[in-house]
């Protein structure tokens, strides 16, 4: 027994290697398993506080691109209530679509953190449980579409797991042919401004230039934009091919978002359970 | 004496760690490169410092910087990697019954030992990094020469602070 504590105490920095090695290991996988138990990130208040501060700097220096673009939608939207209004205003009829003008609610938000240099990248923006943000929910940018899906949510912070992320992914279309294909990032390089769909049928003529929107299977609202096909046909050998697009999305200079709220989110999920697993 | 070590640590924990987390997460050559420069911490704590203590600061720090990368474990993992070839280099160059140095820097070591001794503990740190990070292997040898060039990019910033400082203890 003796010499095993000798034993032990002789080669002690190779056994707390063991020890402590084992618990990062743990840390990390847990971390990336869906149900995440601790939240040592961004979401913690004293990390979050952190971070808010540190942005005020930034948010200052963006404040003519981020006015730039808002006016930008601003206009956009302006010309489209315009062209709502013009429709016949003498004869006054009041359409009640309750049911598909309410389905997608929009909150916005302010970015205090954002990364493009990792393999994972994670945003963190301003809202939290406290403004109705639940995990899972989808965010775009103003205008230009895609970001990512809430992953933890706090009282008054969440984390966004970013387009620019291993595990996400998006059911996306070309507008041309309605070709679908699952959006990914990080599979041949890991430049911010580039993503990739793959799974794409080999019948279909992709078109160059071609533009790439949400689909309607996605949990994005169907025909947001996502970005254009830059580079087509890199054959896997199979019956699918990937292309590769340019994002419209400037993950660099992200300010604003916003986070979508589906109100048969719900419904659409207790629905699907019911479905037996063909797996 | 003691005590002076222990706040100029403290105060170069701080430091390192605001510059990683304010200036250098940002920074980084197309998407390949990235330095981690809050590893010379690590890399400069005394010699005496018990192992237990090691590896718990390690943990420390690792965690810290996962909370602020949103990483959980990752960096954690990595620092407690570092600190073992960091015990198992000392112990086999180093005399470990009369430290002449207090400190493993580069004006106590020289440039020989020191650039060696930076080296393996950088690559073993980023080599564990990323390889957490990206978490398959389909990707292997990208994630390799991220790890190799954000290596040499961290190694260059850690010998140029320490070139810095060099010049001020040799006075």
């Amino acid at each position: 027994m003796r010499n095993l504590w000798i034993f032990i105490n002789r080669y002690n920095a190779f056994f707390f290697f063991i020890i402590f090695f084992t618990i990062g290991i743990y840390l990390t996988v847990s971390n990336n398993s869906y149900q995440r138990s601790v939240t040592v990130n961004s979401t913690n208040e004293v990390v979050g506080t952190a971070y808010k501060n540190l942005n005020v700097l930034k948010k200052y220096i963006n404040l003519g691109d981020v006015n730039d673009s808002l006016a930008a939608e601003n206009a956009k939207l302006k010309t489209e209530l315009l062209a709502l209004n013009s429709i016949d205003s003498a004869k006054n009829v009041v359409v009640k679509d309750t049911l598909n003008k309410s389905q997608y609610t929009y909150l916005s938000a302010r970015v205090i953190k954002n990364s493009i240099a990792l393999r994972n990248n994670i945003i963190t923006i301003n809202r939290g449980s406290a403004d109705g943000i639940q995990s899972g929910m989808a965010v775009i940018s103003a205008g230009k579409g895609v970001v990512g899906y809430i992953r933890d949510v706090s009282e008054h912070l969440a984390t966004i797991e970013s387009l620019l992320h291993k595990d996400t992914k998006v059911s996306v279309t070309l507008k041309k042919n309605n070709a679908m294909g699952t959006l990914v990032w990080g599979t041949k390089n890991f430049d911010y401004r580039k993503a990739y769909i793959k799974d794409v049928p080999n019948h279909f003529k992709i078109a160059l230039k071609d533009t790439v929107v949400t689909s309607s299977y996605s949990h994005f609202p169907p025909g947001i934009l996502v970005g254009r096909v830059s580079n087509t046909g890199i054959s896997t050998g199979d019956n699918f091919m990937t292309i590769e697009i340019d994002l419209f999305n400037d993950f660099s200079t992200l300010q604003y978002v916003y986070v979508i709220k589906d109100k048969l989110a719900q419904e659409q999920k207790a629905l699907e359970l019911k479905l037996p697993n063909e797996q | 004496m003691n005590s002076k070590i222990i706040l100029v640590n403290i105060f170069r924990w701080f430091l390192l760690l605001f510059i990683q987390i304010l200036l250098l997460r940002n920074l980084s050559f197309y998407s390949l490169a990235t330095p981690f420069v809050y590893i010379l911490f690590l890399l400069l704590l005394p010699f005496k410092t018990p192992n237990l203590l090691l590896y718990l600061i390690a943990f420390a720090t690792g965690l810290t910087m996962d909370a602020f990368y949103d990483t959980l474990g990752v960096h954690t993992t990595a620092c407690v990697t570092l600190v073992f070839v960091r015990i198992s280099f000392i112990a086999l160059t180093v005399n470990k019954d009369n430290f002449d140095e207090p400190e493993p820097t580069l004006g106590n070591m020289g440039f020989k030992w020191f650039s060696i001794y930076a080296t393996l503990c950088t690559f073993a740190h980023h080599l564990v990094l990323f390889f957490l990070e990206t978490f398959r292997l389909t990707e292997f040898s990208y994630t390799l020469l991220r790890c190799l060039l954000s290596g040499i990019f961290t190694l260059f910033l850690i010998i140029l602070i320490e070139f810095m400082f060099y010049n001020r203890k040799a006075r």
